[in-house]
């Protein structure tokens, strides 16, 4: 049994603060992509144009069965030297990192706001129609506002989920927690041993389960409703 | 078609037993974690709920990536085992994250199926003088179970994406595989096909899982006498948390 030391646990601290601000800064603009294009997913798909939504159901269906880690590797390895080539190189990973997570977390979400839209009664429908409410007005006054803070509490569980998919993006040289440990800490320290991981994961644990218990609750809140 | 097509499939193909044995060993290790730690979690005794809360709300509260180096790095040191230095010792370890850590969310999944089990059939268990583990075995279960498989459908092919992951710790895995051909400049020209091949291969052992799973459901609906439900094309929603 080799000697666990509380030094090298300490150590890692300062390295995980600088990731962490980078995984936070990740999981806010992921989210946010994840949230607009899922509810513009979810909203073209209620409107059932034929070939439209069987085209967006396969790619819903596609990306939510293939590796996160995979579509990470094509938009940088595929997509980025052509399309992005003229930008900067922290540029090209912070558009890669926040595509890949808001795009593949944007298939999930427009499943959970499809939940919600198909959850307002067919009577406001109904009503808006009696009332001559034009379409995208039916939409934005009487539908989305009755839809969307249903979904609130799913769309916060996503968010967690995505927070602790940041760490992939390492892969790609995005300077988060488990990029500062695996490769800063370790030169610092000759190699990253299991006080640091050890490190890393609480403070995964430290800011995620508060948040899962604030989802939870909201979740309650909004039953009661 | 580029000409180099077979070469990019052998590639794949070798990592392919690795990706499989991943989901399989992972699933096994899911499906015993999550009715041991689903069960506990309903037992009356405090301490055994604490320590399952420990273990569930650890494991999905960390990120599944810090968990592979932690385990990877922490298990050679601690225990002086060498699993580390061959590929199959790389895979086991792989295994018992994958399984620890689905295994968290399962538990969650078990719990909530059994709760769901209506109470009356507790108590007409009872009526009839079955004990605690007859009551679970035969009449709880076997109706949980048919609540449990949809989330469990998810929850593999969770798994099985999360198998890419193995890459982090050198797992000889199709993404691990693959991606090594990045070094060759030649193949490196044709990286949207080399990834094109593996997508599918990840696609279509999500579709078997699937289909083994609705075979799965019709059976276990069919076994506590409900008529099975018309499996309805689209996947459900597979949620994260």
């Amino acid at each position: 049994m080799a000697k666990w030391r509380w030094d090298r646990f300490f150590d890692a601290f300062p390295f995980i603060w600088d990731g962490l601000l980078v995984t936070i800064q990740y999981t806010v603009l992921g989210s946010l992509v994840a949230y607009v294009l899922g509810l513009i997913i979810a909203v073209i798909r209620r409107l059932q144009i034929p070939i439209v939504d069987q085209v967006l159901w396969a790619f819903v269906e596609f990306i939510r069965s293939t590796p996160l880690l995979v579509q990470v590797f094509v938009l940088y390895w595929v997509v980025r030297p052509d399309l992005l080539g003229g930008l900067s190189i922290d540029t090209q990973r912070l558009v890669v990192g926040v595509t890949a997570l808001g795009v593949h977390y944007a298939c999930y979400t427009s499943e959970v706001f499809r939940a919600g839209i198909d959850a307002v009664p067919a009577a406001q429908w109904e009503a808006a129609t009696a009332l001559n409410l034009p379409r995208t007005r039916t939409w934005t006054d009487v539908i989305l506002p009755q839809a969307v803070p249903r979904v609130l509490p799913a769309l916060g569980n996503y968010t967690i989920a995505m927070f602790k998919e940041v760490p992939l993006l390492s892969s790609i040289v995005i300077l988060d927690m488990v990029y500062q440990v695996k490769t800063e800490y370790a030169a610092d320290t000759g190699g990253a041993g299991p006080e640091a991981w050890f490190a890393v994961g609480l403070t995964f644990l430290a800011l995620s389960y508060p948040c899962s218990i604030l989802v939870r609750k909201l979740e309650r809140r909004v039953e009661k409703v | 078609m580029s000409s180099n097509f077979s070469i990019y499939l052998d590639r794949v193909l070798e990592g392919l037993p690795f990706t499989v044995w991943a989901a399989v060993g992972g699933i096994a290790l899911t499906v015993v974690l999550s009715f041991a730690a689903g069960i506990a979690m309903l037992s009356p005794s405090l301490p055994v709920r604490f320590v399952t809360r420990l273990y569930v709300e650890g494991f999905r509260g960390s990120s599944e990536v810090v968990q592979l180096f932690f385990f990877a790095v922490a298990i050679p040191i601690f225990f002086g085992v060498s699993l580390g230095a061959t590929a199959k010792g790389l895979l086991v370890i792989g295994i018992i994250v994958l399984g620890l850590n689905h295994g968290a969310y399962g538990a969650e999944i078990v719990r909530g199926a059994i709760r769901s089990v209506p109470q009356a059939q507790v108590e007409a268990a009872i009526a009839v003088n079955l004990s605690p583990a007859q009551r679970m075995w035969r009449v709880i279960l076997p109706q949980a179970v048919v609540e449990m498989l949809p989330s469990f459908n998810n929850l593999f092919i969770q798994l099985v994406k999360a198998t890419a992951l193995l890459s982090f710790i050198a797992v000889p895995e199709v993404f691990k595989k693959a991606d090594e051909l990045r070094a060759v400049p030649a193949f490196s020209r044709e990286l949207g096909l080399i990834y094109g091949i593996q997508l599918v291969v990840y696609l279509l052992i999500a579709v078997a899982i699937t289909l083994i799973m609705r075979v799965l459901e019709w059976l276990a609906a069919r076994r506590v006498g409900r008529r099975p439900k018309r499996a309805s094309i689209r996947l459900s929603a597979r949620v994260g948390v």
